[in-house]
């Protein structure tokens, strides 16, 4: 087991380095550069710029470098947790992330938890009793809930949350806590605003999570190991939940990895329909505006976050797989 | 207390597939008898094993037993009818694996690979009797060395997938066999294997049986097999029982054309260099497609042919 | 026995085995199970329809993309009448005009039915002139009224025919999901299928990249790219600029799965008793292994769809993707921002129902395409 953790804890790094290469090529992709826009901007309302302070911000942003030496500056001062600097925000990078990354985790977890939830019982009822009414209804629910854009759930889930709960619609505190300390009230508050994203978020993911379960535990069902189970005399629920889910369980962590870019990809349209504070609405501000390090960090964090759920997953798996473990 | 253990009587099941209704059994009738070994024969797609799974109400949609009856007189309890038991009877968790166990074809998947093998077996006592779970590790170790493996104390605790494919029949066979059951049904539990370590599965099923004194109910399609295990044979096709008898007069003196056939069909020394005969070329034009009814010969066995050969066979008898 | 009973033995055989079961080939046996998933049929009927709307749809629509209705700004769907308001029965189908009041306190526009004047629709009559397929002008619309205006779909804030614009809208976003998918097939096979014949370094170089791809969050880079789409582009090129981009995520997971199937089959016996019977290296690939993951491919792709599709509304909604005045489903839903639209507004999210509709077709179709393709499928993965 150690030895597969290693081993797989390792492997991340040359997928790290993969993707900030591949991350640093998307940043340059837009024609001109921070420069170039700062400086369209000074022009057009009407400063003058000198050849020399152009040279100064090139050198300041390392513009004037080559290529490599551009990225491993870039990536140096990431590892070492400086981001650059945001024109956009006129703040460091570092600290535009932080404060969002931890609303952008909450929001995944919290709607990866919500997932499950659904998921699970409804995939093995689902999977039980196939071509029952109940698996019918739950399996149209679902279908429409996958079909159904994400932005378009928020927009829906807003309208409900202020027609029928009295929720103040967007956001993730109300006014008066918005930029309160920390206390019991301002947890609540929060709490009661999180529900909007973790379920909207979630229901995507629960449908394409309760797909496999149902599909995995319906193949698994099918099994010789569960004909001897139950010619052991297992007891029905028993050899239900000992047997095939046990193992059609499996499959279905292996898709945690899957279900974290998907949900961090729905997390950042859904906190912009909803105006969350978190890194979405800010990754497409950087991205219009052309703030290519701010895109860059944010990009490179929510890969980061993807592959450590990937991670998660597997170490997940080999845990609760014996064949893999001993591998 | 009856002789038979098992009487089938008329038993019918049919598959509902896209295409139809497939007739997977039809009027099939036999008895196992009581401390002995009865083998089923015939080619694939016979109904051997769905017979098998009906003693065991295995039998999942879409198939379903639409007909007959499966009469079972245990030692120790009063007789019933198997067939006709209500999915939700307590009798039914007693028969699986208590009274009644089967070994299947598979060893690499009849055990799920992610519990070790100590907990399968142990299992099938704890499902059937109130003893502590130390008490069942226990029993099931006793019976895993019984079967011929080695090192049980840490065996016991390794994964299906840690064995060779005969070491895990062999656990699959303990697991059957850890309750005591009556009935053991051997659903082909050779042909997954190795020839060498079919002859040392067959000898210790053999073996447990005469030690334990229980039925053996052994599925096949190996006559060979068949010559060396049973006391008496079952003869198949397309799911009716063409002949019944004991294995001397069904191997020696076959009465049905098909099992004429499948015994030519037999490779042997003395047809060294010769074409096999196969089934068909030995039924000739015998038709095999219309049912008839068992009928019981002078010497006790049963066999299935129309009157007209009925008449022949008695002309060639005198 | 005599010679002649010996040579029709093997007949008898044959009718021995297949007692009760006719014969069919694979490919009718697919048909059968496809045919038994009547809402894998409905979706192909739905889509098949769709498909021929879009390709139409200048006929199809009443009106062009831009024509504005002034007396009809942000205009409920009408409803079409058989009946009018006497209770007198019309053989023709009509609309009743809009009438128009500005509520005093919330001054919206608020339109009721006047039933004083009613236009009747003809169809397959004369409108508005348009360019068919860019090649020839053509005035013959499927429906249209000679006086006033019909808009089933209702208008948007500028007067434009949303029933109009919802099919000029499925040409683009529907063709987008085609497009792209085909893009992924061909990257998906090409790269997926060099992979898994040379094996080695290159396998192991490619695989690297798919798990890469495959761990990024697809929205976030979809939006990095589209946003460095070239703002002076024309819109021909940034649709096929947002193709390419969706796609360039789509085509590692399909590559996978061609890899796995690649390297499995060539193990499977048939493979090998077909290279044995001396089958040429590309007989093989084609006449042996391409049959038994085609279904599979076709099955994939018609699931990847929908992504595509999601993806580019997502995209446009967000106002990175498409760009006005291309009318697609995305763009169209960017009327729909705010919570006030689903009160004020409802039918503007007419677009977003057709995005559900489509997608859920594509999804029901593939489930029975693979429920027909698999063989060995007994209905256990069916969703």
């Amino acid at each position: 087991m150690r030895a597969y953790v290693i081993k797989r804890v390792f492997g991340m790094i040359p997928t790290l380095i993969l993707i900030s290469g591949l991350i640093f090529i998307v940043i340059q992709l837009p024609p001109g550069d921070i420069v170039t826009s700062t400086l369209d901007r000074m022009q057009s309302q009407g400063l003058e710029v000198s050849t020399e302070a152009v040279a100064n911000l090139r050198a300041q942003y390392n513009l004037d470098q080559p290529l490599l030496i551009q990225y491993v500056r870039w990536i140096g001062g990431f590892l070492v947790g400086d981001m650059g600097y945001s024109y956009l925000f006129t703040r460091p990078v570092s600290e535009l992330v932080w404060e969002r990354l931890g609303y952008t985790l909450m929001i995944t977890v919290s709607s990866l938890i919500f997932t499950w939830a659904i998921a699970i019982p409804a995939g093995i009822y689902s999977a039980v009793r196939q071509y029952s009414f109940g698996d019918y209804l739950i399996t149209t629910i679902m279908l429409v809930g996958l079909a159904t854009p994400s932005f378009l759930l928020a927009l829906m889930a807003m309208y409900a949350g202020y027609e029928f709960f009295g929720i103040s619609i967007g956001g993730l505190f109300s006014p008066e806590y918005r930029d309160a300390p920390w206390s019991f009230g301002r947890l609540l508050d929060f709490l009661s605003h999180l529900w909007i994203p973790m379920v909207v978020l979630g229901l995507g993911g629960t449908a394409s999570t309760m797909r496999i379960l149902r599909a995995n535990l319906l193949d698994e069902l099918s099994k010789p190991y569960v004909v001897t189970a139950r010619a052991k005399g297992v007891k029905p629920m028993k050899l239900l939940f000992k047997y095939p889910l046990r193992i059609a369980i499996n499959p279905f962590i292996s898709t945690i990895g899957l279900l974290m870019p998907a949900l961090i990809s729905g997390e950042a349209i859904v906190s912009i329909v909803l105006g969350l504070p978190t890194i979405g609405p800010a990754l497409i501000q950087a991205l219009i505006a052309q703030d290519m390090y701010l895109a860059g960090s944010f990009l490179m964090l929510l890969a980061v976050l993807t592959v450590l759920g990937m991670l998660l997953s597997d170490l997940l798996l080999a845990w609760a797989d014996p064949r893999i473990r001993y591998e | 207390m009856a002789d038979n253990l098992l009487e089938i009587r008329d038993l019918a099941v049919e598959f509902g597939t896209d295409i139809g209704t497939t007739h997977a059994l039809r009027e099939v009738s036999f008895d196992v008898l009581r401390g002995k070994v009865t083998a089923i024969v015939g080619e694939s797609g016979s109904g051997k094993s769905v017979t098998a799974n009906c003693i065991m109400r295995l039998i999942q949609p879409p198939g379903r037993i639409t007909g007959g009856k499966i009469h079972f007189s245990p030692n120790d309890a009063p007789a019933y009818d198997i067939a006709a038991l209500p999915n939700k009877d307590p009798r039914l968790l007693d028969l699986r694996g208590g009274s009644v166990s089967m070994v299947f074809q598979e060893p690499m998947t009849a055990l799920s690979p992610v519990y070790t093998v100590g907990n399968q077996v142990a299992e099938a006592i704890l499902c059937h009797r109130n003893v502590s779970k130390e008490e069942a590790f226990e029993e099931a170790a006793d019976m895993l060395r019984r079967v011929g493996i080695d090192n049980v104390d840490r065996r016991i605790q390794q994964y299906p997938f840690e064995f060779s494919g005969g070491m895990r029949q062999r656990v699959v066979i303990a697991m059957a066999l850890v309750c005591h059951p009556q009935l053991l049904i051997c659903d082909e539990p050779t042909t997954a294997l190795d020839v060498t370590i079919q002859a040392e599965i067959l000898t210790l099923i053999r073996d447990l049986q005469k030690d334990l004194k229980n039925s053996v109910l052994f599925i096949t399609h190996d006559l060979g097999v068949v010559a060396q295990m049973a006391d008496q044979v079952v003869v198949m096709y397309q799911g009716r029982v063409l002949e019944v008898g004991s294995v001397r007069q069904v191997l020696k003196t076959p009465v049905h054309p098909y099992t004429r056939g499948l015994l030519a069909a037999i490779p042997g020394l003395a047809t060294k260099g010769a074409r096999l005969a196969t089934i068909a070329s030995v039924v000739g034009d015998a038709d095999l497609t219309t049912p008839h009814p068992l009928m019981t010969l002078a010497d006790g066995r049963q066999v299935s042919l129309s009157s007209a050969q009925l008449a022949d066979l008695e002309l060639t008898d005198d | 026995m005599s010679e002649v009973a010996n040579q029709a033995t093997p007949a008898v055989v044959t009718d021995l085995g297949t007692e009760t079961l006719q014969e069919i080939s694979p490919r009718q046996l697919a048909w059968i199970r496809f045919k038994r998933h009547r809402l894998a049929m409905i979706s192909a009927g739905f889509l098949i329809a769709m498909y021929l709307i879009t390709v139409f749809c200048e006929f199809v629509s009443p009106y062009n993309t831009d024509t504005r209705n002034v007396k009809a700004i942000n205009a409920p769907p009408m409803s079409i009448h058989f009946f009018d308001a006497e209770g007198n029965f019309h053989l023709r189908p009509f609309v009743y005009s809009y009438d128009m009041e500005i509520n005093a306190d919330s001054w919206m526009r608020e339109y009721k039915e006047n039933t004083e004047e009613m236009y009747p629709i003809y169809f397959f009559e004369a409108g508005e002139s348009y360019h068919m397929w860019n090649l020839f002008e053509a005035e013959t619309h499927l429906f249209a009224t000679r006086e006033g205006y019909i808009h089933v779909f209702g208008t948007d804030q500028l007067g434009r025919d949303m029933f109009t614009r919802v099919f000029y809208g499925a040409r683009i976003s529907m063709s987008i999901g085609v497009v792209g998918v085909m893009l992924t097939l061909f990257f998906g096979v090409l790269i997926g299928g060099i992979a898994g014949y040379m094996g080695g370094i290159v396998d192991r170089g490619i695989q690297r990249i798919i798990e890469v791809l495959l761990s990024l969050p697809t929205l976030p880079f979809w939006m990095a790219l589209s946003a460095a789409l070239p703002v002076e582009w024309s819109s021909l090129m940034v649709y096929f600029g947002i193709t390419i981009i969706l796609s360039l995520f789509g085509w590692p997971g399909l590559a996978r799965q061609v890899r796995g199937k690649f390297l499995a089959l060539r193990e499977e016996d048939f493979v090998m008793a077909a290279r044995l019977l001396g089958a040429g290296r590309l007989r093989v690939i084609f006449r042996h292994m391409m049959p038994s993951f085609t279904s599979h491919i076709i099955t994939t792709a018609t699931l990847a769809v929908p992504g595509m599709i999601l993806g580019e509304t997502a995209l446009s909604f967000l106002g990175i993707g498409l760009r006005p005045p291309v009318v697609s489903w995305g763009v169209l839903m960017q009327q729909a921002q705010n919570y006030q639209v689903i009160v004020m507004t409802p039918w503007l999210m007419i677009p977003g129902l057709f995005v559900v509709l489509t997608v859920i077709a594509f999804n029901l179709l593939g489930d029975g395409l693979r429920d027909a393709a698999d063989p060995y499928n007994t209905g256990g993965n069916r969703d």
